[in-house]
């Protein structure tokens, strides 16, 4: 027994010697392959410097990196508005429904942008619910209507990331030692300086993590400003669909690509230059969340409560009661407006009308949507575990390298599809690029997310456990992984959000054989008429279930871990 | 420690894209690359995979225009063996990246010539479509507004604002509406735009946006009565109808010159590895089987003449009888610079 | 002086503190002993301003401080697990009371010599010179505390408040700082209040005690009246005082034990049950108070233990050998197993 204990401190020592290359290997391989060598092989067909002596591609360029820039920063600074704030309730205080508001905070993140743009709509639009059961019209507020479609655009960005926020600084939240706090008031700090001097320096490196992640979607983002902005307002990321897709300007797409790219890094690099800089703080003993006491903590939860419902749940519930809403009658006559309850979408959700080849039936698409959902996580995991490992103590070399992780999630999704078309020809219809698409967007995250949680683990737990026998799986086993369950489910939960939301759907081409949810309501949206719209609403009723329940599920493991911790 | 699991995940993925890279795929593979809107039948399908001995695979791949750039970039090894959904406003960038071969089908002799634009045989015409302006009927009848006949009747104030089109940078219908303002006011038609925009035009970026979210007469419920979509949609409307009805809510404004008409092109992709089965599936498209499955599914018209079409079709749907008359050869050259300087106007 | 009068305070429903009175003098150390979970830290919070009492007041000079918000009341709060603001160094930890200050009274500002004067002054108090540009996540244990310390000394607040301050720390560590608290409390003769479960600590630290048990202070005296006359069951238990022993009023001033029967009058009634304190007394020469009797009891040694300059010695009552408890006494020789020896101790009635 002590010879194998001595020999696996032998292997122990060969693996911190030699393990860290391997560490680094399986992630670095897929991204490789996936990322960089798709991209260079487009970059290197497109990217053509005599674009930048064309004066009309510079102004383009130029107006749209300068809007891409406003629109995120607005839409960032609002995210963190209604973020903040949440994060705060929901870390701090109890209330009856919380589990289920926090869930619900989520869903937005998954839901296709033709869905959010149909819950808004079926909200506040001329007959949506506002204007049928409370007379509340926005046309009574003339607003014009480039304006209006901008507060739009951010309200969207908005109603998609808060719960990034609420993530990702909530958690850091419930970290922090309730005593600092305790220790900053008896100092003669007052709120605002306990909130300045103390809090937000001690949250600064996850308020930057939100800020980046939430800033990065805004500025790559894509679906909803085409669909709520409209043609005044492109984006970088627009614009390159715009020029790669429709105007054809491959090399203009590929300067603006370039551009794209460039901007990522530097935030990357910005963001792990800030986050080596700041200690984690260890994980908590106990949830210090409490029921409000004073006037003014009720008030706040209360007001917050109305305003997160009022937010999210509204849209959010317009959905399914328009998915059982028969409209007919109203189409027919809108003088007496009938709205007849019918469960005829559900029913119809399950009937293939037209013997269609692409009928896609419901069970299915949502067995294939949390199948991929599922292959995603294990294999964002598999590969960002390795490399969150090498990162926790990293080497110089591995700080430069460092930055490049994140850069898929700024690298444009349709010159990706390209590169990939280039790099993988017929391949890439293969339903195998499905999963993997996913997981290029949800590593980055992964590793962020498992990385601090890891580099916390002291050293010493694990020499003890290995002192007491453990061999080094078991000391990963017994030591690491319950320090890291909660980590590991919060970069689950996202690895599943992103797939199960489709993120990056436009690097793909599918197989009408393997349909998922989304693929499904955008099939339904495509052709006129009632059946299609209550099909899809239906559809999308399934798809928010579905994503509320998997929250909902992962919440209660995580709360379970919490309590075992 | 997850070392020894994740790499041999990755071997076994990247193992399972090599075999399916390597295997051959198979002589009875025909891939077919389509939009995202292509829907067909599955016993019609079927039908032809059983006479053929034959694996029918479709690609969708995203708009026409996203298909039709894919198929450009991947020429030299194409991702399949036929490519459908390229219509007469994509066309020629089609023909100019020459990405497509020639097939003089038999089936063309059921096809009226007036649908086959590439004398040269390349790109086949499947089915055709008219872009016209819906209108929601309940809406003009109760404000007792009469339906606009003509592109400059939209400008009127009192069609202030009731209008919603498609940006022609994003969407097929909106730029086929935009060719034919073209084709109605030449070079004026930039000035056309200003005065509707004037007039409260709304612009989407695409048809679902514009159909569902703005127009008043679909179960979005929209605060536009007015919409760019297809001459069948009013058929759509009766087809999908949530309860039976004998009347659409919705009709088309067909009247000369404010309709343009879409046409859809088959073609064999360059570099294919099946050409037989290729021509053959082609003959199929063109063929009666399919032509008449069409409509239901796609909601456009066959182009073979002896092809019935469905009763929802003769009763609900209209036909523009003069469409707006616009070259494939005019769009070709001056197709990008007329939306660049549309999309100026709008700004 | 800081006074508390009757607060009442409950914890999720459950009434936590029934009635709280007590006051802490200028320059008087005061030091708060109660069982985990009895309110010690909700009380200290309370004062704080971190936390509300339902009824009754706090008070700072006869000045109600139910209006003043935590940071306007100048009280300085130690944890046992430091509380350091990780992201600040030794220097900025303890300079951010003497900021807050200088930020609170416009005009007043606290002057950046000042700041450092003060810092490194307190640096020198705590024994920690040198130490001012270091990480306070770097520090060990004992270290951090000091700088807690520090921090909560240099805005020369009126009252300090220490919850459980040493808990965390080792023996000698602890003795160590417990002496320079202790030091530094009679130099800048700061009202403090030490909560604890720690008799010694207490004992060596306590100008007063105060005994919190359930939801009340049972007993509030000098260490040296408390370790005389504990009174309560719960006070001698808490403090370590003498045995706790079981016992019976037969008649009026009959008590019934296992070591036999005692002549004690301990205002029950005949039959009732009770809890008496047996101690040995420090010295037969003190003088003897009411309520306690001196009587020689019987007991069979069934363990002893050496503790340095006398033995402890554990045994049973040698009369009615079924006796269940047992005694612990301290003895100068030390006896075998198996002995029966009589001892002289004091009885005192407990309530």
């Amino acid at each position: 027994m002590r010879l194998s204990s001595a020999l696996s401190t032998k292997i122990r020592s060969c693996l911190s010697a030699n393990s860290r290359i391997l560490l680094w290997i399986p992630a670095l391989i897929f991204l490789l392959s996936t990322f960089f060598f798709p991209l260079s092989k487009i970059l290197a067909l497109t990217f053509n410097f005599s674009t930048l002596t064309d004066l009309d591609n510079l102004l383009i360029a130029r107006n749209s990196l300068l809007f891409t820039f406003y629109q995120a920063i607005l839409s960032t600074l609002l995210t963190f508005v209604l973020g903040l704030p949440s994060a705060v309730l929901f870390s701090k205080f109890n209330f009856p429904g919380k589990s289920l508001l926090r869930a619900l905070t989520a869903v937005p993140f998954m839901l296709p942008t033709v869905v959010v743009a149909a819950a808004f709509n079926s909200l506040l639009g001329e007959r949506g619910l506002l204007a049928t059961t409370f007379d509340l019209r926005l046309s009574t507020f003339d607003l014009q209507p480039s304006i209006f479609n901008f507060l739009l655009i951010l309200a969207a960005h908005t109603f998609y990331n808060t719960s990034i926020v609420i993530r990702i600084v909530g958690n850091a939240i419930s970290r922090l030692d309730p005593k600092l706090e305790a220790s900053a008031r008896s100092l003669g700090a007052d709120t605002f300086h306990v909130w300045k001097d103390v809090i937000f320096p001690i949250l600064r490196p996850s308020l930057l993590a939100a800020a980046l992640l939430v800033f990065m979607f805004d500025f790559t983002s894509f679906g909803v400003i085409l669909l709520l902005g409209g043609s005044q307002f492109a984006t970088l990321e627009v614009e390159i669909y715009i020029r790669a897709l429709q105007l054809p300007n491959l090399n203009l797409a590929a300067l603006l690509s370039v551009i794209q790219l460039m901007f990522t890094l530097i935030f990357s690099i910005l963001y792990s230059r800030t986050i080596n800089q700041v200690q984690t703080q260890t994980a908590p003993r106990f949830s210090t969340a409490r029921p409000p006491k004073t006037i003014q903590e009720k008030l706040f939860v209360t007001t917050l409560c109305l305003l997160l419902s009022a937010f999210f749940l509204l849209p959010l519930l317009s959905l399914p009661i328009r998915s059982l809403t028969r409209l007919e009658a109203d189409r027919g006559q809108r003088d007496q407006v009938q709205y007849g309850f019918t469960a005829d979408y559900y029913e119809e959700l399950f009937i293939n009308r037209r013997g269609s080849l692409f009928y896609v039936p419901p069970v299915q698409a949502a067995l294939n949507s949390l199948g991929f959902a599922v292959i995603t996580v294990i294999l964002s995991l598999a590969l960002g575990y390795p490399a969150a490992y090498a990162l926790a103590k990293p080497t110089r070399l591995e700080k430069i390298l460092d930055p490049f992780l994140m850069l898929p999630l700024g690298a444009s999704a349709v010159m990706m599809g390209l590169g990939f078309i280039l790099s993988f020809g017929r391949l890439i219809a293969s339903p195998f690029f499905i999963p993997i698409a996913h997981t290029l967007i949800a590593l980055p995250f992964v590793i962020r997310t498992l990385q601090p949680a890891l580099a916390s683990i002291p050293e010493r737990l694990r020499q003890v456990a290995s002192t007491l026998g453990a061999s080094p799986f078991r000391v990963w086993q017994t030591v690491d992984l319950p320090i890291l369950s909660r980590a590991t489910l919060s970069a689950a939960t996202f690895a599943f959000t992103v797939s199960l939301g489709e993120f990056g759907a436009t690097l793909l081409i599918t197989r009408p054989e393997y349909p998922t949810i989304p693929i499904a309501i955008s099939r339904f949206l495509s052709q006129p008429g009632g059946l299609n719209y209550g099909q899809a609403m239906a559809m999308a009723t399934v798809l928010m279930l579905l994503t509320t329940l998997s929250i909902l599920l992962i919440e209660k493991l995580r709360f379970n871990n919490a309590g075992e911790l | 420690m997850t070392k020894p699991p994740s790499a041999f995940r990755l071997l076994l993925i990247a193992f399972c894209l090599l075999l399916s890279a390597c295997a051959p795929q198979g002589p009875t593979t025909l891939t077919v690359m389509t939009h995202d809107s292509f829907a067909i039948s599955e016993e019609v399908v079927v039908a032809f995979e059983q006479a053929n001995n034959a694996d029918v695979v479709f690609l969708q791949s995203g708009d026409a225009g996203a298909m039709l750039n894919k198929a450009i970039l991947a020429k030299d090894a194409p991702l399949a063996d036929v490519m459908f959904g390229v219509d007469n406003t994509f066309l020629s960038r089609a023909l100019e990246a020459d990405i497509f071969e020639p097939y003089q089908s038999p089936a063309l002799n059921d096809i009226s010539a007036e649908f086959v634009l590439d004398p040269s045989y390349r790109a086949l015409p499947v089915d055709y479509g008219d872009v016209c302006i819906n209108y929601d009927k309940k809406y003009f009848a109760e404000n007792n507004l009469a339906v606009p006949q003509s592109f400059e009747d939209l400008a009127k104030p009192e069609y202030n604002g009731l209008l919603v089109v498609e940006n022609p940078a994003t969407s097929s219908p909106g730029l086929a509406f935009m060719l034919a303002t073209r084709a109605y006011f030449g070079d004026g038609f930039l000035d056309y735009w200003k005065s509707l925009k004037d007039n409260g035009v709304v612009v989407a970026d695409g048809w679902e946006t514009a159909y569902y979210t703005n127009f008043s007469a679909s179960s979005g419920q929209g605060p536009q009565p007015m919409v760019v979509s297809y001459a069948s949609s009013p058929a759509a409307e009766v087809f999908f109808a949530s309860e039976p009805l004998t009347e659409s809510p919705t009709a088309s404004i067909v009247a000369s010159g404010m309709c343009f008409r879409q046409i859809e092109f088959v073609g064999i992709l360059k570099n294919g590895q099946n050409r037989d089965l290729a021509e053959k599936f082609i003959d199929f498209m063109l063929g009666k089987q399919f032509q008449e499955d069409m409509p239901l599914n796609m909601f456009v018209y066959p182009v073979n003449q002896t092809a019935q079409l469905p009763e929802v079709f003769t009763k609900y749907a209209q036909v523009a009888e003069q469409p707006a008359s616009i070259t494939y050869d005019d769009i070709a050259t001056n197709r990008d610079v007329w939306i660049e300087a549309w999309v100026d106007v709008m700004k | 002086m800081l006074e508390l009068r009757n607060v009442v305070k409950s914890y999720e429903g459950k009434p936590l503190l029934t009635d709280i009175s007590f006051t802490v003098a200028e320059g008087e150390t005061v030091c708060l002993l109660g069982a985990s979970g009895s309110g010690k830290s909700t009380i200290l919070r309370m004062i704080a301003g971190l936390d509300f009492p339902e009824r009754g007041a706090i008070l700072l000079n006869n000045l109600d401080l139910a209006g003043t918000p935590p940071h306007l009341r100048d009280f300085g709060l130690v944890f046992q697990d430091y509380g350091l603001f990780p992201h600040l160094n030794v220097f900025d930890n303890i300079a951010f009371g003497l900021r807050m200050k200088s930020i609170k009274h416009k005009g007043h500002e606290v002057h950046k010599g000042e700041i450092d004067r003060r810092v490194y002054e307190l640096l020198e108090q705590v024994n920690l010179v040198g130490f001012d540009s270091r990480k306070v996540t770097d520090l060990s244990g004992g270290e951090q505390q000091r700088v807690a310390l520090a921090r909560a000394l240099a805005p020369s607040p009126r009252l300090l408040m220490f919850d459980e301050p040493l808990g965390a720390l080792d023996r000698s560590l602890k003795e160590d700082l417990l002496n320079e608290i202790r030091g530094i409390l009679h130099k800048t003769k700061i009202p403090a209040i030490y909560v604890t479960h720690d008799q010694e600590e207490a004992f060596t630290i306590a100008d007063r005690i105060l005994v919190l048990h359930e939801g009340t202070i049972i007993r509030d005296a000098a260490p040296s009246e408390i370790w005389r006359d504990p009174q309560f069951a719960a006070v001698a238990k808490l403090l370590g005082i003498g045995n706790i022993i079981e016992a019976e009023m037969i008649l009026e001033n009959k008590v019934k034990t296992v070591f036999g029967t005692f002549n004690l009058n301990c205002v029950k009634n005949a039959g009732e049950k009770l809890q008496l304190l047996i101690q040995q007394p420090p010295s037969l020469s003190g003088e003897r108070r009411g309520g306690e009797v001196i009587e020689q009891i019987q007991l069979t040694v069934e363990d002893i233990l050496f503790k340095q300059d006398q033995f402890q010695v554990k045994a049973r009552g040698a009369v009615l050998s079924e006796s269940k408890g047992g005694l612990v006494i301290h003895m100068k020789e030390a006896p075998k197993v198996g002995d029966v020896i009589t001892v002289q101790v004091q009885v005192k009635c407990l309530s």
